[in-house]
């Protein structure tokens, strides 16, 4: 099972997305949104990053259908990971439910859901997203 | 300002190569060294610095020092993926500038067809949590990622793409040493399984067992050499990112950087080049670092290699072995194109001539007839991609 190993810089990412929320950080020297979470902006190098809720909306930036898959994944074919521009301006990798072949195109809107994609017990809980207009 | 100390490639070798249970990475290692070495007409005693990428090890390079009794005054275990050994050769020609060294030995080895073996899941660490736990294919799923983008940035078309299977296949029908040498088409590629759209599974290298070894030396002892000295007129390396996520531009890769600065030192333009080794992990690696190296314009890559303009009696000929995609490509296939470029630009594959240096033993390529040679090859260009298109490392030689 691929767990996560939340630790003490991402914890406040996961408990987010425990609570149905997509948390990021925002450099006070230059606005700009940052994720992965860092003590450091790397546009800036600031030092200052706090934490604000997106608002959960994205468009595709690129996507590809996994026909084939490892370990656990594989009974999960044919299905879709994406790269996705938050509004806010950073990306994410992530999978798009609800969604096979054909469904993904780039610049499709796309608006968070977390889901679990295994079904074990400690399957964790994902920052997914779900296709809400098409490109 | 004194003229630099030059540095040159005075010895390459293969280990065996495809399925080889019999071997492990370090008896790969060392029977490559062993014969990159023989053919230098050097001993391991020259040897004063040694340069080792690979996971297999917590230190590969001093694993293999002390495996082949090594007491290298210089070490350097920089891995940054496929591209590492094209970054070991600037690393090395720096060091002999500098005078600190004379003989390098760079090496690798790898039995990833042979070991079949999977490692445990293990929970995603670091940054890889934020990518790993969706499930993405890798590495071809990054590299996927990056054609899909590619392909509706520009319009291109995956026939495009096969097109460089194509061409790779056909040099590898020349190439005793290829793993596959049977005649492809783009429509073979476009049929075989979707691995991940839209790679197929002909769009993908290999995986296969293998090693090299490459021995660099200070022109000081070029005259002590068995060979013809291949000289190292540029390097140049980069990275622009580890996840794909954090790729900037999916359709440029570092080489847009280390590609100008390596030409640059070895003051040659693209049409003074007379060979290109480029790292084949995915045909789409291909095409973003034509583009990216300035060969032709973006999004123009799919039209550049169309016609076999890279294959055998094309005008430009890339990847002249067969390439990662046909050839071998065992985990990192950096070495192999320095090898390549190394003998094509010694004129070893000339028909009747095994080259001006000594006996071949079977580690060694036999010629292939002329075709494999690329007639009056002098320039070389040869460039590495590590990782998902986060690390390139650039090379220009040039025949003495
Ligand atoms: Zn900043």
């Amino acid at each position: 099972m691929t767990g996560i190993n939340v630790d003490a810089e991402s914890r406040p990412f996961w408990d987010g997305i425990a609570e149905g929320e997509l948390r990021l950080q925002r450099c006070r020297d230059c606005a700009r949104a940052v994720f992965y979470p860092r003590v450091f902006c790397p546009h800036c190098f600031g030092g200052r990053l706090d934490w604000f809720t997106a608002t959960g909306a994205g468009t595709v930036y690129s996507y590809t259908v996994a026909h084939r898959a490892p370990g656990e994944f594989a009974g999960q074919v044919p299905f879709v990971v994406a790269l996705v521009d938050l509004d806010e301006g950073v990306r994410m990798l992530t999978r798009i439910l609800g969604a096979g072949p054909g469904d993904v195109r780039i610049d499709a809107r796309v608006r968070l859901d977390v889901a679990r994609l295994g079904d074990a017990e400690d399957s964790p809980e994902l920052p997914c997203f779900r296709v809400v207009e098409a490109a | 300002m004194s003229p630099r100390r030059r540095a040159a490639v005075v010895g390459v070798a293969e280990s065996a190569l495809g399925r080889t249970p019999e071997h492990t990475v370090l008896t790969q290692q060392a029977t490559a060294a062993g014969a990159a070495l023989a053919e230098a007409g050097l001993g391991r005693d020259d040897v004063d610095a040694l340069f080792v990428a690979g996971g297999w090890s917590w230190s590969p390079a001093v694993v293999l020092s002390e495996y082949l009794g090594l007491r290298p005054a210089y070490l350097d275990g920089t891995n940054i993926g496929g591209s590492s050994f094209e970054a070991h050769v600037g690393h090395a020609t720096a060091a002999i500038e500098a005078g600190l060294i004379d003989v390098a030995l760079i090496t690798y080895g790898s039995t990833q067809r042979s070991d079949r073996s999977r490692m445990a899941p293990r929970p995603a660490t670091l940054t890889e949590q934020f990518e790993r736990p969706f499930g993405l294919p890798q590495p071809v799923g990054a590299y996927a990622l990056a054609a899909t983008r590619y392909l509706h940035e520009y319009g291109a078309r995956p026939e495009q793409l096969a097109e460089v299977a194509v061409s790779a296949r056909r040099w590898a029908a020349l190439n005793p040493k290829a793993f596959h040498r049977e005649p492809l088409t783009v429509d073979d590629v476009l049929a075989s399984p979707m691995i991940c759209e839209p790679l197929h599974k002909l769009d993908c290298c290999l995986v296969t067992d293998g090693g090299g070894a490459i021995v660099v030396a200070a022109e000081d002892r070029w005259a002590d050499v068995a060979t013809r000295p291949v000289v190292v007129l540029g390097h140049a390396e980069t990275t622009t990112h580890n996840s794909i996520t954090n790729m900037p531009d999916l359709t440029v890769t570092g080489a847009a950087r280390s590609g100008p600065a390596a030409m640059g030192m070895a003051g040659v333009g693209h049409d003074d080049l007379d060979v290109l080794e480029i790292y084949d992990s995915f045909t789409i690696t291909v095409l973003l670092t034509l583009e990216s190296l300035g060969f032709c314009k973006p999004g123009e890559a799919g039209d550049f290699v169309d016609g076999g303009r890279t294959a055998p009696g094309g005008a430009l000929p890339m990847n002249t072995n067969g390439g990662g995609l046909s050839y071998t490509h065992p985990g990192m296939y950096g070495i192999f194109l320095l090898i390549e470029a190394t003998r094509q630009l010694r004129h070893d594959y000339h028909s009747g001539d095994h080259g001006d240096h000594g006996d071949h033993d079977d580690h060694d390529t036999a010629p292939a007839g002329g075709q494999r040679q690329v007639s009056g090859a002098e320039l070389a260009l040869v460039h590495g991609t590590g990782g998902v298109l986060s690390s390139t490392s650039t090379v220009v030689l040039g025949r003495s």
